[in-house]
């Protein structure tokens, strides 16, 4: 056990934890955060993705260890029932999903794309979502708000 | 998170309950045969009060026992309520299948949530007998007959006299209704609806894309300990010993957990469970020596025993198939399928004092109820099963297996304990969809018409639903000592009357029994035959159980009877059908897909085609028709699929919004599952474990466009709209493959390397029709 030092959307935390943690048990079982969630445990299906840094990360396969003094943001870090982010707006508006247990590795994953790419051809979102999964296949809304939140964010 | 009573919980909700009497919880409603094969609930489904409440503030709370799996029903079952009440959507509560707070309504399954709930059954009956009650209520407080008043926002007012009003909290305020179901009491027609039938956004999709909403993954209850599962390495395993201290070293380890052949992990913190888990040395003993995955299908047809079935049998089969002018036959496999849900299951349970508490993604709570009380002994009154959201099951997924494996793992350590199933397990305590070996010969007239049609199908069976006494149909009952439904001989016995709740009877037959006709189509001459075999695997419903797979056969072949007299498919099917519905999907399809009418395959062969399936979804519960465009890479035997059309008549639409994601996303699960999906396994054990080896489409692909025409009937009670798209997906691909290239795929999934040796057999044959696939 270590005293580990963490900021998650904006707030420090001190977890005490086996650093060889996956950061997911720390966030959902510490922290108590339901927006990454355990779906595969293997890093294959994008349903416990964070941001660190601008990047998505895998929390699942990520040791808490090597977290240690990054500002990691889950999928309520980015907004909230009352205001969402605007790729969150973006989903709300195309209503993609639909038990909606994706939506951590789909949206973050789009929002990292967008953020560095603001003009994603239908090729980039592709590739951006190959290592994703939606087993409900609300694809075609999702990509539709993906595409939206793109034409808002350069409108 | 705490349970609390439905009392308490009324009084949270502001309903002021003055007679409540637990009184009845002695009282079983009387049609059950023993003590684990009843509905015994307290909450009686007969009772409004078990359906209805109305707090003084006037807010409306429904209790219900179907519950949001993902498809909507939040939402759909709020709008219903909303709308035979006339208050605004916000002030509806739905309580979801908790077997302390809501009536027994059995399995969210099947495509029956809305015809149960949104007919004049159940909770619509409900809110009406409420909407009636209180219409009464005010006739006596305002002496002004009830056919006078009209009712908005909730507020009840005299149509002649508008001082004349009184809202539903002032009406109702400390009492219960205590009234039984009306079976008299009309509902709103669907011309006067104002909410249900519009597009309500998802009550819940704020929550989920802000990661707000609680799934069951996320309850915490205080004190709370992680379980892990150890499964047998091998199918049929049983366990010799466990050898604790090869855990001893990790630290956190709470309990190691041993009942019959069931092994599971308790620590105090999640990641230690992990370890112990994967460090616990246990020795197994034989099991393994499953049949060779590429012989399985032929094995099926010799496995035994059987358990027959007769969905219908005009006995004049053999005579007319030998009198037709020309016979095809051909033979349609279909795989074992996975439900792969996208969250490997997860539940909670607090089992202490002789009391038991699930939270639990089950889409059964009161059979979980039973289930449980029977693993560990307790009366069912003892035994609260909240449902709480999980991720899309699409059927019997690992959902009611992770409840038994909390509530052991609780039990043992008098603690409660939430289980998280890894991703392997998820895949190997799950019961998989049906694989199915389908025969099928038509035989046609001089005019090509079909005059006789035969069907014999093969599909294994382990398991199941553990219902309400079952619970060794799932894999943790069963390692736990509990026995499994299995196939016990029958043979087919006549049957009464025709039902075709399968599909196993294609839509073009007449379906003739019992002195009447209940087929969808023409075809006089026809037999319908299957045989339940032993499966080596727990199988279970997967969306669209066995119709999918029925359907699959039954769709691709009327193409090749098409193709063999050189019809048009769209004109050859509505040639033999009959019912009305099924024949308005198929040409609104067929229409707004721009259907071009020629035989198929396409006279100058492309990369390009059309198909087009359609289906009556169990005989009568929903009715769609899909057309597919695709284009064929012969070189690498791939398939992109272009677009879907899909044209869907479920009754009445409750939320048409709701109605299209159910469409657009039933079709590509459907590709999904056509394309790629299969379970795999060696001599010891299931190979299909994670997604590297399971392949389900991710997001990042080629999505082809899902255009959905929605046929809105509102004089006809509702249907299920959940399973009817994806039910024609695969045969609708099929088709279009064909017309693309006439090479005639006949085994699910669609994959790259069978597509090249369909391509390479057509190749070297002159007439692809009738042929068996290799076997």
């Amino acid at each position: 056990m270590n005293s580990i030092n963490l900021t998650v959307n904006g707030h420090a935390h001190t977890v005490d934890v086996d650093p060889a943690t996956p950061l997911l048990y720390v966030l959902s079982d510490d922290l108590q955060l339901r927006g990454p969630k355990f779906g595969c445990g293997l890093g294959q299906c994008g349903a416990c993705t964070v941001i660190v840094q601008g990047r998505t990360v895998r929390s699942c396969v990520t040791p808490v260890g090597t977290m240690i003094g990054a500002e990691i943001t889950t999928l309520e870090g980015i907004g909230s029932i009352d205001r969402p982010h605007p790729i969150q707006q973006a989903f709300i508006d195309e209503q993609a999903a639909q038990c909606g247990f994706c939506l951590s590795g789909v949206i973050l994953e789009a929002k990292a794309l967008v953020d560095k790419n603001p003009n994603p051809s239908d090729i980039d979102i592709q590739q951006a979502l190959s290592g994703v999964l939606c087993r409900c296949f609300v694809h075609t809304r999702m990509l539709r708000a993906v595409r939206r939140y793109a034409r808002e964010k350069t409108a | 998170m705490t349970a609390i009573s439905r009392r308490e919980f009324l009084q949270a909700a502001g309903a002021l309950i003055v007679s409540y009497s637990s009184a009845s919880i002695l009282e079983p409603l009387g049609f059950g045969q023993g003590p684990f094969d009843t509905h015994a609930s307290h909450v009686d489904p007969r009772q409004l009060d078990s359906w209805i409440a109305i707090a003084a503030d006037g807010t409306v709370t429904a209790y219900t026992g179907k519950c949001e799996l993902g498809q909507g029903m939040l939402t759909a079952q709020s709008q219903l309520v909303a709308e035979e009440l006339s208050v605004p959507l916000s002030r509806v509560r739905l309580i979801q299948c908790d077997t302390d707070l809501c009536p027994d309504q059995g399995t969210t399954s099947g495509s029956q949530s809305t015809p149960v709930n949104f007919n004049d059954r159940n909770l619509a009956q409900a809110a009406a007998t409420a909407r009636e009650a209180l219409l009464g209520l005010a006739a006596t407080r305002l002496g002004v007959p009830a056919a006078d008043f009209t009712i908005a926002d909730g507020t009840i007012t005299a149509a002649s006299d508008k001082t004349k009003r009184v809202t539903y909290g002032e009406l109702v305020t400390g009492r219960k209704f205590n009234l039984p179901l009306s079976t008299t009491a009309k509902r709103k027609t669907a011309s006067e609806w104002e909410v249900l039938g519009t597009a309500v956004m998802r009550l819940d999709m704020a929550a989920m894309a802000t990661g707000q909403l609680e799934y069951v993954h996320n309850v915490h209850v205080p004190g709370m300990l992680h379980g892990r599962v150890v499964r047998p390495p091998r199918i049929g395993a049983t366990l010799v010993d466990v050898n604790e201290s090869s855990v001893s070293h990790i630290p956190g380890v709470v309990m190691v957990v041993r009942r019959k052949n069931f092994v599971g992990v308790v620590a105090e913190r999640q990641w230690q469970a992990v370890q112990a888990a994967e460090h616990l040395k246990v020795r197994w003993n034989g099991g393994g020596n499953l049949p060779a995955q590429g012989e399985f299908y032929h094995r099926l047809r010799t496995l035994k025993p059987w358990r027959d079935a007769s969905v219908v049998n005009s006995k004049d089969v053999d005579t007319k198939l030998a009198q037709a002018v020309s016979v095809i036959k051909a033979t349609y496999l279909h795989p074992y399928q996975a439900h792969a849900s996208m969250g490997a299951s997860c539940a909670v349970a607090d089992v202490r004092d002789g009391k038991a508490t699930l939270w639990s993604p089950t889409q059964s709570a009161y059979p979980t109820r039973n289930g449980v009380a029977m693993l560990l002994g307790l009366p069912l009154e003892s035994v609260r099963v909240i449902f709480t959201r999980g991720s899309g099951c699409y059927g019997l997924n690992a959902a009611d297996t992770v409840s038994y494996d909390a509530a052991l793992l609780s039990h043992a350590t008098g603690r409660p304990v939430r289980v998280q199933l890894t991703r392997k397990d998820e895949f190997l305590s799950e019961s998989y969809g049906y694989a199915y070996v389908i025969d099928q010969q038509i035989g046609v007239d001089q005019d090509g018409t079909i005059v006789a049609w035969n069907y014999e199908a093969w599909w294994p069976s382990l398991g199941g639903r553990p219902g309400y006494d079952k619970p060794g149909n799932v894999i943790t009952g069963f390692l736990a000592g509990f026995e499994p439904d299995r196939v016990m001989a029958q043979p087919a016995g006549e049957a009464p009357v025709f039902q075709n709740r399968s599909n196993a009877a294609p839509s073009y037959v007449a379906g003739c029994a019992g002195g009447s006709c209940g087929g969808a189509g023409k075809v006089p001459s026809e037999r319908v035959l299957t045989h339940t075999v032993p499966s080596p695997f727990f199988t279970g419903p997967l969306r669209a159980p066995s119709r999918l797979q029925n359907t699959f056969a039954h769709e691709s072949f009327i193409d090749e009877a098409a193709a063999h007299v050189k019809a048009d498919p769209v004109a050859y099917r509505l040639r033999h059908l009959r019912d009305e519905r099924l024949i308005e999907v198929v040409k609104q399809a067929a229409k707004a897909a721009g259907w071009e009418a020629r035989p198929s395959p396409k006279p100058t062969a492309g990369a390009s085609g059309r198909g087009i399936a359609c289906v009556a979804y169990s005989g009568d519960n929903g009715y769609v028709a899909t057309v597919a465009d695709v284009e064929v890479d012969r070189a690498n035997g791939k398939v992109r699929v272009k677009r879907f059309v899909v044209a869907q008549d479920c009754g009445p639409i409750s939320n048409p919004d709701g109605l299209k994601n159910q469409i657009e996303g039933g079709t590509l699960q459907g590709m999904s599952r056509a394309l790629g999906e299969e379970v795999t396994w060696n001599d010891q054990n299931v190979t299909s474990i994670d997604w590297g080896t399971y392949d389900s489409l991710p997001l990042g692909f080629q999505v082809p466009a899902v255009e959905s025409v929605l046929i809105n009937r509102t004089a006809v009670p509702a249907t299920g709209a959940g399973e009817t798209a994806i039910t024609v997906v695969a045969a609708a691909i099929g088709n279009a493959i064909f017309d693309a290239t006439g090479a005639r795929i006949r085994e699910v999934p669609f994959t790259p390397e069978r597509i090249k040796a369909a391509l390479a057999e057509k190749s070297s044959h002159t007439n692809p029709s009738g042929r068996q696939p290799n076997l």
